[in-house]
């Protein structure tokens, strides 16, 4: 076999492995053909790993091998952790990928196998910025995720000045470099001034932008691959990595719409700050709370019931209380069901996998668009852990910070029973009037705490009465 | 402007259209596997992270290739592997029993 020869059979391979990427994702189209997408991947991805392996350029596999098995080290762990570690386990990956393909832009910028051009000093230079930035910028969020750093947004003043100019320092450079690539010495301080402001980008932005912000970087990161396709001339990661960066393109703009705002508003927004003097103007208004045994007798004496979950619940791991609360409700042949709201949580779908976990059945789900109009059918909302998406002060209140975000229209149901710590306003600062209306219960507790109570007083109630 | 830079934008703009048509079909649902999962098929970065690190070139590149190769490999493992422990977990009324 003669080396062109080779080199076409690899060639081959990563077209089989591109194919089944594309078939992978397809397969994601249902819950029910799901598993064949990630088994497609991976037979893909093997495929193309393995072929890699005889391509004649390697030649120390010393030097492949002992970081596969490092990189299988950490990654099985990883592919293990607990569901509620998710968004940072995410986030941790979109800072490896990022990581990966700034090092290999860096190292093949040091290779020097091919003349630099000025062209390819451009792409080699985007490359690097965006990969580097993109992996402090990760490391960041999924610091803020597992609470090693303060979720609140991180602000100060002049900050977007601060920020941008960096940005602007790092494309700078990369200017330089195209002008006169010999100038070698300002690559590796290029390289320095992206990852700082990859810093600089996501320590302002709060917890509860978390969703939009995970997404943007996931796409950052595709983009980063592809662009690593460009400068090596490799089709396989410019088709992964627009894949990749199509698919947060398509989540960030789903989590923006879901709040109403835009990417540069996330971005540079710093939410959590303007609402201070919104939330310095506060009346005494009168709520009225239950205990747990109300709750489980109005529950109880309903047709129709919807759960709708939130950070807090996901906080208090209470998924597998609500999973026994859902079980009793629906064998007293109450219609139960689960409003989920696309910011809801800290990742897109984030919801979803902790119910899942819990074994609520995924058809008990409901998107928000779909679940909205069963409202004032509902006789009973039940609100655990989430505040902002059930605001009303959104459809009513064009003053509040959060005016014109589609929310779960909550309050047309005949009762409405928050599952509250308190009466602390919630992430944003935001007062929320859904606590202040009527027909709503504020049932004050730990998420997880209050409906094991409710669970006790249903699952109690049905014994004694048969 | 290098010839091979335009057949890779015809790829990647090619690739990006079929991303958005097939991304878009994916159900709300599977939001979090999806983005798992596309971050493992991005891992096949792993594939230009083997070669810079096998040609053996100079230390640092081989260093810098070594990172990546092991960086790029976890999130292939762990990529697959947490997006199918989601997925497993999706159950419907029907098969709740099993």
């Amino acid at each position: 076999m003669t080396e062109l020869a080779l080199q076409q059979y690899l060639d081959f391979a990563y077209i089989i492995a591109v194919v089944l990427f594309i078939l992978s994702l397809k397969f994601l189209s249902s819950p029910v053909t799901a598993r064949w997408g990630v088994l497609a991947g991976e037979i893909g991805a093997a495929l193309a790993v393995a072929v890699t392996l005889f391509n004649p350029e390697v030649a120390h596999y010393k030097w492949v091998l002992i970081p596969l098995i490092i990189g299988a080290g950490v990654g099985i762990p990883l592919g293990l952790v607990h569901m509620t570690a998710v968004p940072q386990r995410t986030a941790l990956s979109h800072a490896f990928g990022a990581l990966s393909a700034a090092m290999i832009g860096i190292a093949e910028f040091y290779a020097g196998t091919t003349p630099v051009t000025r062209f390819g000093m451009g792409e080699i230079s985007l490359e690097v910025i965006i990969g580097s930035l993109t992996f402090t910028g990760s490391l960041i969020a999924a610091g803020k995720l597992q609470e090693f750093l303060p979720q609140r947004p991180i602000v100060y003043r002049g900050q977007n000045i601060v920020s941008l100019s960096v940005l602007a320092g790092a494309l700078g450079l990369a200017v330089a470099l195209v002008v006169n690539p010999a100038h070698a010495i300002l690559f590796p301080i290029m390289v320095v001034v992206a990852l700082i402001f990859g810093v600089l980008l996501v320590t302002p932005i709060g917890g509860a932008d978390m969703p939009t912000v995970i997404s943007l970087l996931n796409s950052y990161a595709g983009i980063s691959a592809a662009l690593l396709g460009f400068v090596l001339n490799s089709k396989v990661l410019v088709v992964a990595g627009a894949l990749d960066g199509s698919s947060g393109l398509i989540l960030s703009i789903i989590m923006c719409k879901a709040m109403n705002r835009s990417f540069t508003n996330v971005m540079f927004g710093a939410f959590g700050q303007v609402q201070v003097s919104a939330a310095g103007v506060k009346e005494e208004r009168v709520v009225r709370s239950a205990a747990a045994e109300d709750a489980a007798a109005i529950l109880a004496a309903a047709s129709k019931v919807v759960i709708v979950p939130g950070y807090g619940m996901a906080v208090a791991q209470a998924q597998h209380k609500v999973r026994e609360l859902y079980d009793l409700l629906t064998k007293k042949g109450v219609e139960v069901s689960f409003a989920i709201h696309p910011v809801a949580g800290r990742m897109p779908g984030h919801m979803n996998v902790l119910l899942a976990e819990a074994d609520i059945p995924y058809d008990r789900l409901i998107e928000m668009d779909e679940i909205n109009g069963d409202f004032p059918q509902t006789d009973v909302a039940l609100i655990i852990g989430a505040n902002d998406v059930t605001n009303p002060a959104a459809r009513s209140d064009a003053g509040s910070p959060i005016y014109g975000m589609p929310i779960l229209d909550v309050d047309k149901a005949r009762t409405v029973m928050v599952i509250k710590r308190s009466m602390s306003p919630g992430f944003a600062g935001i007062d929320n009037p859904l606590y202040y209306l009527d027909n709503t219960l504020m049932l004050f507790g730990d998420a997880k705490a209050f409906v094991g109570g409710i669970v006790r007083e249903l699952s109690g109630a049905s014994a004694a009465h048969g | 402007m290098p010839q091979d830079f335009i057949s890779n934008l015809y790829v990647f703009i090619l690739a990006g259209f079929v991303g958005f048509g097939v991304i878009t079909r994916v159900s709300p649902l599977l939001h979090t596997p999806l983005m798992s999962l596309t971050n493992a098929l991005d891992a096949i970065v792993v594939v230009a992270a083997i070669i810079i690190a096998g040609r053996h070139e100079t230390p640092l590149t081989t260093v810098l290739g070594a990172i990546a190769v092991a960086a790029s490999f976890s999130n292939m493992v762990g990529g697959f592997l947490i997006t199918d422990r989601m997925l497993r977990m999706f159950k419907s009324r029907g098969s709740k029993q099993s």
